[in-house]
């Protein structure tokens, strides 16, 4: 099987995060990037399925030139080679801008199944694979914690995760679009062997024109979204916040907890 | 003519569920602040009850969609009887209960119906282009940051709102006796396709540990470190008689069992006491715990949005945090 995984970078929201001078986003200078959470499901996903098959992985991802080291991890991993949507006029699209670009993308090759994550650990939209799906004409599964290939791979079985601890089982056809749930594997690391590999694997850079599309239908341009500016929440708005060592905290707090809550 | 404002009721065993009446709630508003009246959507098969009860509601019609192919949920069926409708009709805003069943269907639809689309919302102000330019909030980053959003160029926008947004005892009720008129909703539903092939549903874990009935819940995040490193976890909840809880991730490495995750997909809780430590506060958490009374957060992180829901809070590490707190519990109790 031919399988396409899309990811993104993200950035490590562990990190000491900034507003940009222009308040609409974060300043991104010294700001650690990584490939976002569920997305690294997905690869692990679609290298399994590829190893059982025969087939590879291509993996295709939309972001500035940084995203190069994002890609070579994935070639490490295992990845046969990438695909960079690299060109400046990709940049600041919404969900649908983006889910646009990367149908196209996938359209030049023949892929028998497209795997993405289930939402973006930044924007956190959840909706470019589903849009993808839609411009492609196939099926789609949101959050999708199991999938099982039928005899023939001419369909998966597919378990989507729905709320209060049920789960949908459905049978979709192939080729499809499937958005991956963190959880649902446990991804490999990187051996040494594949990090030299990677070295030599094809990292393809796509602009607009490449893909048959406008700079006008992609990015900023074609975004129905515009963010207008960021800001933290007020921490601790409705908390009371203990100061003090662990010792002088944990007392002041079951004090507060017994007299003040009553709860204890 | 006013810009119509449409909201689309996901049912729940055939109830109006509760995030949908919050949906409901936002949509009365914004179609308040576009100079209209709200209108609601339902789809389903043997919905009639659930409609007469969303009539009850202060809206301008309540448009229905009753066929054999949407008595399951699929996108295909979904789609296929909202987006004919959605072109035909041409409102300014839908309105959806950001759900899983949502996030699954909704940014297909838009694409289908060429709309914009503007998930998670926590709310809107006018902004100031003045007539019906609005600003949106949205949480980004996992609930650290908000964006203000707004929405440019022409045509539908398909908005979803965060579950908590819009308190549903906000829904403003028609005049008595009264109650919005019914109708079918104006398409042609016979070419209606699924478009994937319901096999059936499953529970998750068996819920083997009923945590709705704890008194106490100690819950623990990704910021424990480990299976290995839940000594203290436990130890603070003997000390307390608690139960221990989850948040994901904790779960999808397999430090705990499934049954003790508490979130939106797994059990909702509302303790009299809950103590979150190492758990940043993600959304999905948050809906299944905002119902206890008296919130304690424990976390390294001072900008953890756990923090804005908490009563009582700690920057911390918890390892050091929480065998403090076992101790001094038990020097309480003497």
């Amino acid at each position: 099987m031919k399988i396409a995984v899309c990811i993104k970078q993200v950035p490590n929201t562990e990190a000491r995060l900034r507003v940009s001078r222009d308040g609409r986003w974060l300043e991104e200078e010294d700001l650690p990037f990584v490939i976002n959470e569920s997305d690294e499901y997905a690869l692990e996903e679609g290298l399994q399925l590829a190893e059982k098959t025969g087939g590879e992985v291509v993996v295709l991802s939309l972001g500035p030139e940084r995203v190069k080291e994002a890609l070579r991890k994935t070639l490490a991993l295992g990845a046969a080679r990438a695909v960079h949507l690299a060109d400046p006029a990709f940049l600041g699209g919404d969900a649908l801008a983006t889910g646009r670009a990367l149908a196209a993308a996938v359209r030049r090759d023949s892929f028998d199944l497209v795997l993405t994550g289930s939402q973006s650990d930044d924007l956190g939209y959840g909706a470019t694979g589903s849009v993808l799906a839609g411009w492609l004409g196939w099926p789609h599964v949101w959050l999708v914690m199991g999938v099982e290939l039928e005899a023939g791979n001419k369909a998966v079985k597919v378990t989507r995760e729905m709320e209060s601890g049920v789960n949908e089982i459905s049978r979709v056809p192939l080729p499809a679009v499937l958005e991956i749930q963190a959880g649902i594997n446990h991804p490999r690391y990187a051996s040494l062997k594949g990090i030299m590999a990677a070295k030599k694997k094809e990292i393809a850079s796509l602009s607009p024109a490449d893909l048959g599309l406008d700079a006008g239908q992609v990015g900023a341009a074609a975004a129905r979204l515009e963010i207008v500016s960021v800001a933290f929440p007020q921490t601790g708005s409705g908390a009371q916040m203990i100061s003090g060592d662990p010792k002088q905290a944990a007392a002041t707090l079951v004090e507060k907890l017994q007299k003040e809550a009553r709860v204890l | 003519m006013a810009s119509r404002v449409w909201v689309v009721v996901q049912l729940r065993d055939g109830q109006v569920s509760r995030i949908s009446r919050e949906a409901i709630a936002a949509a009365q508003r914004l179609a308040g602040t576009l100079g209209g009246k709200a209108e609601a959507v339902v789809l389903g098969g043997g919905v009639t009850e659930a409609a007469a009860d969303i009539a009850r509601a202060d809206l301008a019609a309540v448009h229905v969609a009753e066929h054999e192919a949407l008595r399951a949920y699929t996108p295909g069926g979904w789609i296929g009887a909202l987006g004919p409708a959605i072109r035909e009709a041409q409102p300014a805003y839908v309105v959806f209960p950001h759900t899983y069943q949502s996030v699954d269907f909704v940014p297909r639809l838009a694409q289908t119906v060429n709309a914009g689309l503007l998930p998670e919302v926590t709310g809107f102000a006018p902004g100031e282009g003045g007539g019906g330019d609005l600003l949106w909030t949205r949480p980004i980053l996992g609930g650290k940051m908000q964006a203000k959003v707004r929405v440019k160029g022409e045509g539908t926008v398909l908005v979803s709102v965060q579950s908590g947004a819009f308190p549903a005892d906000g829904v403003a009720m028609g005049a008595a006796g009264g109650g919005a008129p019914v109708q079918p909703l104006a398409v042609d539903l016979s070419g209606l396709q699924p478009d994937r092939e319901i096999l059936g549903y499953e529970e998750v874990g068996g819920d083997q540990v009923d945590l709705t009935k704890a008194d106490i819940i100690v819950a623990v995040g990704r910021g424990v470190g480990g299976a290995d490193k839940l000594g203290p976890v436990e130890d603070l909840a003997k000390a307390l008689g608690a139960e221990i809880g989850a948040s994901r991730p904790v779960i999808d490495n397999g430090w705990l069992p499934r049954d003790r995750q508490i979130g939106s997909s797994g059990q909702t809780v509302a303790p009299k006491l809950y103590i979150a430590a190492g758990i940043s506060g993600a959304i999905q958490h948050l809906v299944g715990m905002k119902g206890s009374s008296v919130v304690v957060a424990i976390n390294k992180d001072p900008g953890a949005p756990i923090f804005t829901v908490a009563d009582y809070g700690i920057v911390g590490d918890l390892h050091e945090v929480l065998p403090a707190l076992a101790e001094a519990v038990r020097a309480a109790k003497g």
